[in-house]
């Protein structure tokens, strides 16, 4: 026996927003859960592991708009991801209207910046950067002649 | 499965005196909601704190260096080890939690998935766990 129910069964007053949220974090999980376990197993696991990160490590891969675009994605897609449950948790625990709106607003204020920082900082991104202490670039910066 | 207990005679319902009677307190579907949550909201936090440290990159390499540097202390060698439990869990459940919305039989396999999850969730830190904690012995070694 299949229950039916009365469609629309949530007020219309917010339009489809809410539903391509939940559409979103589900569409985006899933793209992340390939981008963060591809990132995790080549800083973390791959040749030395965490220790061989440093900056020399970045810019080699930051050379290549493969990892570039994969940074990208996976900046917007999780700060968006992680803000939207956020979103979800304060609407859950926080009944005072004031500290809802407030609480979601410092969220939306720090996803906001974060975005913006992170996206400039790979797409203006310097690998042989001339304010460099010795020793700290990639190889292939001494073949650049300055 | 549920019991379905009798339905209380009408007028007033006696309060359950233990948490038992519904289908979802207390067992795999509110715990790996629990999780969810914890891990979800450590997960956000600890990007927060990555984005800005990954920005340092700009200002110089020894400035980086220098912070990250800090990422490569036995201590943070174990926070590490945390953080990807915490997304490990994060991702195989959201998984199910797509399969649980999408799979036209999902609902009706949400326990066995969350024992799958836990599953591949300890493959998987089985795999992680002696690895990282290689490096963390090395670095603290030499």
């Amino acid at each position: 026996m299949a229950t039916t129910f009365d469609a629309p069964r949530t007020s219309a007053r917010r339009g489809n927003l809410e539903k391509w949220g939940w559409i979103y974090m589900r569409a985006s999980g899933v793209v992340l859960v390939v981008l963060i376990f591809g990132h995790l197993f080549i800083n973390l696991v791959a040749g030395e592991g965490v220790k061989q990160v440093d900056f020399a490590f970045i810019a080699g891969k930051w050379a290549s708009p493969f990892w570039q675009v994969w940074d990208g994605l996976m900046l917007w897609l999780a700060l968006i991801h992680g803000g939207n449950g956020m979103r979800t948790i304060t609407n859950d625990y926080v009944s005072n209207p004031t500290a809802n709106k407030l609480l979601k607003g410092a969220i939306l204020v720090a996803v906001a910046l974060l975005i913006v920082l992170g996206t400039l900082v790979i797409t203006t991104f310097d690998p042989c950067p001339p304010n460099a202490a010795p020793g700290t670039l990639p190889d292939f910066c001494s073949a650049l002649t300055r | 499965m549920v019991s379905l207990k009798p339905a209380p005679a009408p007028g007033r319902v006696p309060l359950p005196k233990a948490p038992a009677g519904t289908v979802y307190r207390g067992h795999e579907g509110m715990w790996s909601w629990v999780l969810h949550r914890i891990t979800g909201v450590a997960i956000f936090f600890f990007l927060l704190v990555h984005v800005l440290d990954t920005a340092l990159v700009r200002i110089s390499p020894q400035t980086y260096n220098g912070v990250i540097a800090t990422y490569k202390n036995p201590i943070m060698g174990l926070g590490e080890l945390f953080l990807v439990a915490a997304i490990v869990f994060h991702a195989f459940n959201g998984l199910r939690i797509i399969l649980i919305d999408f799979w036209s039989v999902g609902t009706r396999h949400q326990r066995a998935m969350f024992w799958i999850v836990i599953a591949l969730w300890v493959v998987t830190m089985a795999g992680f766990a002696p690895r990282q904690l290689m490096v963390i012995i090395s670095e603290v070694a030499s």
